[in-house]
């Protein structure tokens, strides 16, 4: 492998959006402590917004962006109340609200590939080129070739990032995420609206989710009903890495997923990358079971 | 039993109580057939019959359609020219295979043991051939496929016959060719090593890059479905290859096209049968500029043959015919020079007429049957060129 520092620009671009869309999975856990296993689909559905806005509206990027975004926020609402609310209302097991979203999440990629066949003919479509600067940055003394769009989606990630942060730590909304996290009772003799927060959760997480659809979409220009499967699995690798229900560790474990797949590819080709990555899983959980940035109950989110 | 037999005489009569252009032939005018290899036959009777078995319904039809129309407008030709001597007419009977092997299994047994064919042509897919070809094969009577690419298709026996190149030998010719006019010296390759198609590409073209002393400076891997490809691509372009050499199927072959190309690598990228396909062309854009493959045939082939077919092609049908059509039609000619050739309706000499067949002039170029009863003609390497595939050469690629 000559070209360290290329592989490093490599995976950083990537695990921007892995982190992205482990968000959603980490903010929803945190809160309910259930994972939310359709949240694939809600970043499917960002893509799939952002393309039919671009594509077939002629909306430009920026109008498209945004609107993306909060559909799949929306989306990621209908799930709270279609999937977890009303089994949650009647004390079912967490385990049933696992099962339900996973059911959720076939229903919303079947619906999507219902829409696709007329609007594209088929089960996949692209992004027209040279919607993003596509001119590539070359460094010849270091020998690195960046794309633009790449660099572009680490902003955009870690800005989202950072006003997640914000949201959580410094405003009352977000105290009121951490308490129901804390405790759902206690919150709700406090006078918060559990109800609502719930909500505003899972539509943080699903404007998270969306965002990352549409950078992953703009990225590699193809989007499918399914491209939720290519993330689903490293998402949950990137939160367990981290810690389930910790929002720096969804972070650093997307980019840590990122690294270990380039890196593996580079070195040793791509059918291992996913063996190397649940190897490390395996021996980081034998060593460390609650993840890399893993707490205790109490002081979860 | 619910086959749909569909017999052209309709469409023969039509056509043959057309006007016919009564023309002194030109010298220079391109005509098809080998009238000289074997003299006009005396023992054949009024009608010769020969099967088609193409699907015509399902996905498969985008193929088998053409396939069909194809068949017909040489058939056309041939009747009109008495090509099988004064008063015979070649009559084919068309099958619909609609992609299903058990479907292609009952046309062939019908063809085979009901209508007694000499000959068939078909089936469209490779799948439906490796299960209908055998009865053809015990029954004794010649098959050719005019789209089947898979190995294996000519093992099944001596009976079987296939005009398309398979994609070990377009490959070699498309090296050959854009190392010559790029002036390859060095060449990074990537391939799918989880999928036969695309191992078995790569062994072509690691196979073909050593005959053209070609280096290869470093070779990576992925995984179908995988998307990312900027880990393998960066660490091939850091070596400053002249050409990418990539054996993927079509989803991975557009990434990898878009990916190279953001990356700023503006060079040839030579693909795999995989990379020819329109999608592919229209998914990447403006990116496949400069995307190699080769191909049995383009339309834009100067052979005056070729061209003679695009036209009458066109003028019959009103659509541009592609590879598929071209193979179509050349099987037919085929089959019915076997037929003159053999002056027999027995189909054991039609099988050995047709394997004697060599150097036929044909819209896919100068044709052979190897010993094992596959084609031998030079393939096409093209070059895309705003979202079409051009024919390669010094001019194209140097735009």
């Amino acid at each position: 492998m000559d070209s360290f520092l290329q592989q490093v620009v490599n995976a950083v671009s990537l695990g921007a959006i892995y982190s992205l869309f482990a968000l959603g999975y980490a903010l929803v856990f945190s809160i309910l402590g259930v994972l939310n296993l359709a949240h694939s689909a809600v970043f499917m559905t960002g893509a799939f917004v952002g393309l039919l806005l671009v594509d077939k509206l002629h909306q430009p990027l920026w109008i498209a962006a945004p609107l993306a975004m909060i559909a799949a926020g929306f989306v990621s609402i209908l799930l709270e109340f279609v999937a977890f609310r009303p089994l949650r209302q009647r004390g079912a097991a967490r385990m049933s609200q696992l099962i339900s979203s996973i059911g959720a999440a076939l229903l919303i990629v079947n619906l999507a590939q219902l829409a696709f066949k007329p609007l594209w003919g088929g089960t996949e479509a692209y992004f027209p080129q040279g919607l993003v600067p596509d001119q590539p940055i070359v460094i010849e003394a270091l020998s690195l070739r960046i794309v633009p769009i790449r660099m572009i989606i680490l902003v955009i990630a870690l800005a989202l990032v950072i006003a997640l942060q914000y949201l959580v730590m410094r405003t009352r909304i977000g105290q009121q995420m951490r308490a129901v996290a804390f405790n759902q009772r206690t919150a709700a003799l406090l006078g918060i609206n559990v109800g609502r927060v719930y909500v505003l959760t899972f539509f943080l997480a699903g404007l998270l989710g969306g965002a990352a659809g549409l950078l992953y979409g703009l990225v590699f220009l193809n989007v499918t009903p399914f491209i939720g499967d290519d993330v689903a699995l490293v998402g949950l690798t990137a939160i367990v890495l981290g810690g389930l229900g910790s929002i720096n560790g969804a972070l650093v474990g997307g980019f840590l997923v990122a690294a270990i797949q380039t890196f593996s590819i580079a070195i040793g080709g791509s059918n291992y990358k996913n063996a190397v990555v649940f190897g490390l899983l395996f021996v980081l959980l034998l060593a460390r079971p609650q993840g890399l940035f893993g707490q205790s109950e109490s002081t979860r989110a | 039993m619910s086959l749909l037999r569909r017999v052209l005489v309709v469409l023969l009569i039509a056509a043959l109580s057309a006007p016919v252009a009564v023309v002194a032939q030109d010298e220079e005018e391109p005509q098809m057939g080998q009238w000289e290899a074997c003299a006009d036959p005396e023992n054949l009777p009024e009608v010769v019959t020969i099967g088609a078995i193409f699907g015509q319904s399902g996905n498969i039809s985008v193929y088998g359609i053409p396939q069909s129309q194809a068949v017909a407008l040489a058939v056309n030709q041939i009747n009109e020219a008495e090509y099988l001597g004064e008063g015979v007419t070649l009559e084919v009977i068309y099958e619909d295979s609609a992609g299903a092997n058990e479907q292609a299994i009952a046309a062939m047994t019908k063809l085979v043991e009901e209508d007694g064919v000499v000959a068939v042509l078909g089936p469209t897919l490779s799948s439906e051939a490796f299960s209908a070809d055998p009865i053809a094969q015990e029954n004794g009577v010649p098959v050719m496929g005019v789209s089947n690419t898979a190995a294996g298709i000519t093992d099944m026996g001596e009976f079987v016959f296939r005009d398309s190149l398979p994609e070990a030998s377009v490959i070699p010719g498309t090296v050959a060719q854009a190392t010559e006019i790029f002036g390859l010296e060095k060449v990074g390759v990537l391939y799918g090593n989880d999928d036969d198609f695309t191992i078995s590409g790569y062994d072509v073209f690691v196979a073909a890059l050593e005959e053209n002393e070609v280096e290869i400076l470093d070779e990576a891997t992925f995984a179908r479905g995988d998307v990312d490809f900027n880990a393998q691509l960066t660490q091939l372009l850091s070596l400053e290859p002249d050409a990418l050499v990539v054996s993927a199927l079509a989803a991975e072959a557009t990434q990898i096209i878009v990916q190279a190309r953001q990356l700023g690598f503006e060079g040839p990228i030579i693909g795999g049968n995989g990379f020819n396909s329109p999608a592919v062309l229209a998914n990447a854009g403006e990116a496949s500029n400069g995307v190699v493959v080769g191909a049995a045939w383009n339309i834009a082939s100067p052979d005056p043959l070729s061209v003679l077919f695009a036209e009458e092609y066109e003028e019959e049908y009103g659509a541009l015919p592609d590879q598929f059509t071209a193979q179509a039609y050349t099987g037919a000619w085929l089959m019915a020079t076997a037929i003159r050739c053999a002056d027999s309706t027995d189909s054991a000499d039609v099988r050995d007429a047709l394997a004697a067949i060599t150097d036929f002039p044909s819209p896919l170029g100068v044709f052979s049957f190897d010993e094992n009863r596959n084609p031998v003609h030079d393939p096409v390497a093209q070059i895309a060129k705003d979202g079409a595939f051009a024919v390669l050469s010094a001019e194209t690629a140097g735009e």
